[in-house]
């Protein structure tokens, strides 16, 4: 018994698929058919060997096991004539066709959880196991979940362009999720980024580099952003652990992007993300071109998220009580009222209102979203009375 | 997506006009009040939303550290002034608020007396997620 490469599977799993569906096999039914594909691979594999083509081989197998579904889907319904189309045999495929597949998967008609599924199973080439692991769910309800998008995957057909700027916001889902299930499960924020790399040699929209460096920028502190469980700010991170390579990369995607001169609040979000980056130690961070950044993206997504961090930068640049100012009227557009409140501590601490301080921080404490968070600014409550 | 946690009590809100409590009730009434339960729990796998659901007895202890070198408090629960006792739970992942809502409002019209709705309170809590890794 050898074990199998997981990349290529995974790698295999979407050429054969993209090619399938290119060939004019419908998106389910050929997904079906490379899912008992690799399933067959799995049993005869570790026996027989890796094929030298293994693309090849699961195409060939892909394929038949589609015209069986095909022919006995078509004796069900008594007609007389198969009419399987029949695709080319041999060749191995060369043409990417990730970008059709993210468009197939990420349909507007989907809801963001079944659409992350999708992309997670058909682009990801990950099992239905793996991904329930990953978000914490049963395998029925991942599996079922993963039958209705696809049933809604064939009842809205794509017979308009596929819409970029929905791929770009369920691969940052997944990214957010970021939610690690041990060692051996899989990592969706790793994950995501893989997935923005293929969508990245893809396609040159200038978003697209501007997602992936975001992605790159944000996941080369997490080593850092975590201590046991302990959320560390930003301004206390050890920026020795900061994976460096990871954020050359990120600058290295980011700069081409930006200089298409075609600003999407991706490449803005990244900006700043580089620009901390960039920061030797939390002292030196250019706080003035942050500010500048935050003005665009707020003129860019009227977005009263990016107006609190916008906030946090005013309060750098300008001090606490300009924070303050910038933060009147933001209330009655926002949803989740425990950054708010936790922002306005912030910069009541720095104007040195340790009594205002400790109560806001208490009060995004109990309506923060995540465990973690909450201990932090219950913490943060604790150090400012 | 957010998970939500949908609570039972055993003694939970005001009852509706005309409620009936399970000791009235004639097995059949009974079943179909169990089957429904198990009914939900399907009808929530099939929409990939269903995460766990379970019950607690009625009964059971509270217990307390009891001081270095000691063994635990144990008392018999509830304590008389404890109003509420949890009796079970369905654990959903769903894409919104408003739809953990309409979940909890259906496992509130559970069947009772006569097959009537039950019209049971039942507490919808979010669960606390993990920090997405962005600052």
């Amino acid at each position: 018994m050898t074990s199998l490469p997981e990349d290529l599977l995974r790698d295999s799993s979407r050429r054969v698929l993209g090619a399938l569906v290119r060939r004019g096999a419908d998106f389910a039914s050929a997904e079906d058919a490379v899912q008992e594909a690799l399933l067959e691979a799995s049993q005869r594999w570790p026996q027989s060997g890796i094929p030298a083509e293994p693309v090849a081989w699961l195409m060939t197998v892909a394929r038949r096991k589609l015209i069986d579904a095909q022919r006995s889907d078509i004796s069900r319904r008594e007609r007389e004539q198969v009419v399987a189309a029949e695709p080319e045999p041999g060749e191995t495929e060369q043409t990417d066709d990730t970008l059709l597949l993210l468009f197939l998967c990420c349909n507007p008609a989907l809801p963001p959880s079944m659409a992350v599924a999708l992309t997670l199973r058909a682009v990801g080439g990950l099992t239905t196991r793996e991904i329930a692991a990953a978000y914490l769910l049963p395998e029925r309800t991942m599996a079922q979940r993963i039958v209705r998008a696809k049933r809604i995957v064939a009842e809205h057909a794509l017979d308009q362009p596929g819409d970029l700027a929905v791929v770009l916001r369920v691969l940052y889902l997944i990214f957010n999720e970021g939610y690690t299930s041990g060692s051996d499960g899989i990592d969706l924020a790793a994950e995501a980024i893989r997935l923005t790399r293929l969508l990245y040699t893809a396609s040159g929209e200038p978003e697209v580099g501007g997602l992936l460096a975001l992605m790159l920028l944000h996941h080369a502190r997490r080593d850092a952003r975590f201590d046991d469980g302990r959320l560390i700010p930003l301004d206390e991170q050890d920026r020795s652990r900061w994976d460096t390579a990871m954020i050359r990369e990120g600058v290295w995607v980011l700069t081409p992007a930006l200089a298409q001169e075609r600003h999407g609040e991706y490449q803005v979000q990244a900006a700043i993300a580089a620009l901390h980056d960039d920061a030797a130690t939390a002292a030196e961070t250019d706080w003035p071109q942050i500010l500048e950044w935050y003005d665009e993206l707020v003129a860019l997504t009227h977005n009263p998220v990016a107006e609190l961090s916008r906030a946090v930068a005013v309060g750098e640049v300008d001090g606490p009580a300009a924070g303050l100012r910038a933060l009147e009227g933001i209330e009655e557009r926002l949803t989740d009222y425990h950054r708010l409140d936790a922002v306005r501590a912030h910069l009541h601490e720095r104007a040195g209102n340790a009594d205002e301080a400790a109560a806001l921080f208490r009060k995004a404490a109990a309506s923060a979203t995540s465990l973690a968070e909450r201990q932090h600014l219950l913490k943060r409550a604790a150090a400012t009375r | 997506m957010p998970k939500y946690l949908i609570l039972k009590h055993y003694r939970g809100g005001p009852e509706a006009p005309g409620f009936a409590p399970m000791s009235e009730w004639t097995p059949e009434e009974c079943e179909a009040h169990f089957q429904y339960q198990r009914d939900t729990i399907a009808m929530l796998t099939e929409t990939g939303e269903f995460v766990s659901a379970d019950a607690a007895a009625p009964t059971g202890n509270w217990v307390q550290y009891g001081g270095p070198g000691k063994p635990p408090h144990v008392l018999d629960g509830p304590f008389p002034e404890t109003k509420e006792l949890i009796a079970g739970w369905f654990l959903i992942d769903v894409e919104s608020e408003q739809r953990a809502h309409e979940v909890a409002a259906h496992v509130s019209k559970a069947p009772g007396q006569g097959g009537e709705p039950i019209y049971e309170w039942l507490e919808v809590r979010p669960m606390m997620s993990e920090p997405p890794p962005v600052d």
